[in-house]
């Protein structure tokens, strides 16, 4: 019997020197990351201006009071490259409203503008994606095998790395035929190196971790190994290039586009409207500013995203502020 | 020493025979040549012709091997729009994108330290923030994009002021200033020279001071001031985040906190002891940037009507001249992996730990 009061006691004690501890929320890196985020008032800047891109992608046939390819001959009294007409600032009632003017071809400029929004959400995107995914997977095999393969695909992704990326996605679009998907595809390509190395080196520098002979030793085989022990591991860099390279991804297509090898005429992306009025720029400079500024909008919010989750994620940096 | 630069050189040269692989296999290997310069009604008849005059019938690997064999001795073929030898035009062309891309690092080094150090040593104030924010701006803007607003603002809407400035071409209609070489009186005879000289004469700058014409002088560098502004930006942000970030990195070392426990001077603890330990990064900056400094010359030569070598690159572009394409790609990716070569072994002369390894 006393045998058990002390028994209760004890766990009793326990109880007690426990509560004494701290009773903090467990630390996690995506927790601190997200705080460190919110805090950094450029990063949400970025976070907003995206966010209101989105939703203009998103309700873009909403917003836009035209079709972005409707021709408004016959329809209304417009000409074409016709001055912006904003009823608030003293345009006449009478006359149809357009924010952002008329085009060369009598379409709505601001319905284009909208509607390019999608197109370049989604050529970040899509880009960036497939090139992690090549890019990802070429790094690993890389890193972990070693050898011959790892010698063999580096020394590709330095080759590749040794063009300046425009000029190689312009001989790509050359040799593929202008459009979209083949400009899509030569970024992509491009910025497949950047995603090898980086993924390879932190393969190289877990691969020798011992949670992973841990694992090893449990058993599990390469291909677990590889995707449930060091790639989760190598997911930071990766996000931080992968927001940069979106930024990079939109810059390129806007100047594929521009050059003719990108988005054809009438798809509203743009680089390529920008390029089809850079001739009247003295006469309808509204039709090229408005273009490239939505450009300048989509791009700073990546690159603003990129930077502050660089420095969010940053393990070192998270020590530091604590 | 010698050894790590004798080992820089030869580890670049797998990377140069990639290179030729990557661009032959582009050239040839990838899509139909036939097609893509002469377009997708060509009949079958006509590309077997085609393919045949052009060599493109031969074994690939016959291919391959003339084809490096071609480079080596700097033949890049003959352009199927302009009917010349590739190497002929891009000689002609380059001084031209050559005193572009010198004005537009000229404009980025001495705006963008500066910038980056009081950004640095005035942290979080005003000036940093302001300055870190254009400096993302610029890195988000694209180049084709600035270079139209520029000729709008400078060429229309300041027209009739001091800051005017014409929107296109490399010297005014008229004003066409002979070779310095011909003012001179020179006679060469050897056929190098003579080319050398006309390179010479090309850099419009250059030969307006050698034949001493400065109403040519400051012509030429009028025109180059926009163009330079609209390349220059990207490199310029970049120096200027680059500035400040390895500014920051030495200015909280504990030599520099010694240096001001010593007493010195603001001024030296900032240039003379930060400074030159914060050169190293900016030297790899600088060197990548004349990268994408020669990709936004494509697109600024353009707009601005400059007949560089980006000009003719657009040109080939939009009238499917691929051997030009092709060949450009080779020559400015090799002129690349030169530079970075350059930006390498100079750090042996930067940084003493280079040296040790």
């Amino acid at each position: 019997m006393s045998e058990f009061i002390q028994d209760t006691s004890a766990s009793e004690m326990a109880k007690l020197q426990a509560e004494k501890l701290s009773s903090d929320k467990p630390v996690s890196l995506w927790g601190t990351a997200r705080r460190r985020l919110f805090k950094r008032k450029s990063a949400v800047l970025g976070m907003v201006i995206l966010a209101l891109l989105l939703l203009i992608a998103i309700f873009a046939p909403l917003i836009a009071p035209y079709d972005p390819q409707q021709v408004l001959i016959g329809i209304e009294a417009v000409k074409a490259r016709q001055a912006p007409c904003i009823h608030l600032l003293g345009c006449p009632a009478d006359q149809p409203q357009h924010i952002m003017g008329i085009d060369g071809n009598v379409r709505d400029e601001f319905s284009r503008v909208i509607y390019g929004a999608r197109l370049s959400l989604i050529i970040g995107f899509t880009t960036v994606t497939f090139a992690i995914i090549i890019g990802t997977a070429i790094g690993a095999l890389a890193g972990y095998l070693g050898g011959g393969v790892d010698n063999v695909l580096m020394r590709f992704m330095d080759v590749l790395l040794a063009f300046p990326s425009l000029l190689l996605a312009i001989a790509l679009v050359t040799s593929l035929g202008p459009g979209l998907t083949n400009a899509l595809l030569a970024i992509a390509i491009v910025s497949i190196p950047a995603y090898a190395r980086v993924t390879r080196s932190a393969v190289l520098s877990t691969r020798e971790m011992d949670f992973v002979a841990a694992s090893r030793a449990l058993g599990g085989n390469t291909l677990y190994i590889l995707f449930k022990r060091i790639l989760p591991n190598s997911l930071t860099p990766l996000i931080v290039i992968g927001t940069l390279g979106i930024a990079t991804a939109i810059l390129d297509a806007a100047a594929l586009s521009f050059l003719g090898l990108g988005a054809q005429p009438p798809t509203p992306e743009w680089g390529s409207m920008l390029s089809a009025e850079r001739n009247q720029v003295f006469t309808a400079p509204y039709l090229v500013f408005y273009p490239g500024l939505f450009i300048i909008l989509v791009v700073l919010s990546f690159n603003l995203m990129g930077d502050g989750l660089r420095d969010a994620l940053d393990p070192r940096l998270a020590m530091k502020s604590k | 020493m010698l050894t790590y630069i004798t080992r820089r050189i030869l580890s670049s040269i797998p990377v140069l025979f990639g290179i030729l692989i990557v661009t032959f296999v582009l050239a040839r290997a990838l899509g139909d040549p036939c097609r893509a310069m002469l377009g997708e009604k060509a009949t079958p008849a006509v590309c077997l012709e085609f393919n045949h005059k052009y060599g493109f019938d031969k074994p690939i690997l016959t291919q391959f091997v003339e084809y490096v064999g071609q480079i080596a001795r700097g033949d890049f073929g003959v352009s199927i729009r302009y009917g010349r030898p590739v190497t002929e035009m891009m000689v002609e062309r380059l001084p031209t994108t050559l005193e572009l891309a010198f004005a537009a690092m000229f404009f980025a080094v001495i705006l963008g330290i500066p910038l980056g150090i009081i950004s640095a040593v005035r942290q979080n104030s005003a000036v940093d923030i302001s300055t870190m924010l254009v400096a993302n701006i610029g890195i988000s803007m694209p180049v084709f994009w600035l270079g139209l607003m520029l000729a709008y603002i400078f060429a229309l809407l300041l027209k009739g002021t001091p800051f005017q400035l014409p929107p296109s071409g490399r010297l005014s209609p008229g004003m066409s200033p002979d070779p310095f070489y011909v003012v001179w009186g020179l006679n060469v005879a050897s056929k190098g020279a003579t080319s050398a000289l006309e390179f010479i004469s090309r850099l419009n700058m250059v030969n307006a001071i050698l034949i001493w014409r400065w109403d040519v002088f400051f012509d030429a560098l009028k025109h180059i001031i926009l163009p330079a502004i609209a390349v220059g930006t990207i490199p310029l942000a970049l120096i200027a985040r680059m500035t400040r970030s390895s500014m920051l990195d030495v200015l909280g070392t504990d030599y520099i906190r010694t240096a001001r426990a010593k007493g010195a001077s603001r001024y030296a603890q900032v240039m003379k002891h930060s400074f030159r330990n914060a050169l190293l990064p900016l030297v790899t900056i600088i060197g990548l940037s004349l990268g994408s400094l020669l990709g936004g010359a494509v697109l600024t030569e353009t707009i601005f009507n400059l007949s560089g070598v980006g000009k003719i690159l657009y040109d080939a572009i939009t009238a499917r001249d691929y051997i030009i394409v092709q060949s450009f790609t080779v020559v400015i990716a090799i002129f690349f992996v030169v530079l970075n070569l350059i930006v390498d072994i100079s750090y042996v002369y930067l940084d003493p730990r280079v040296r040790l390894d």
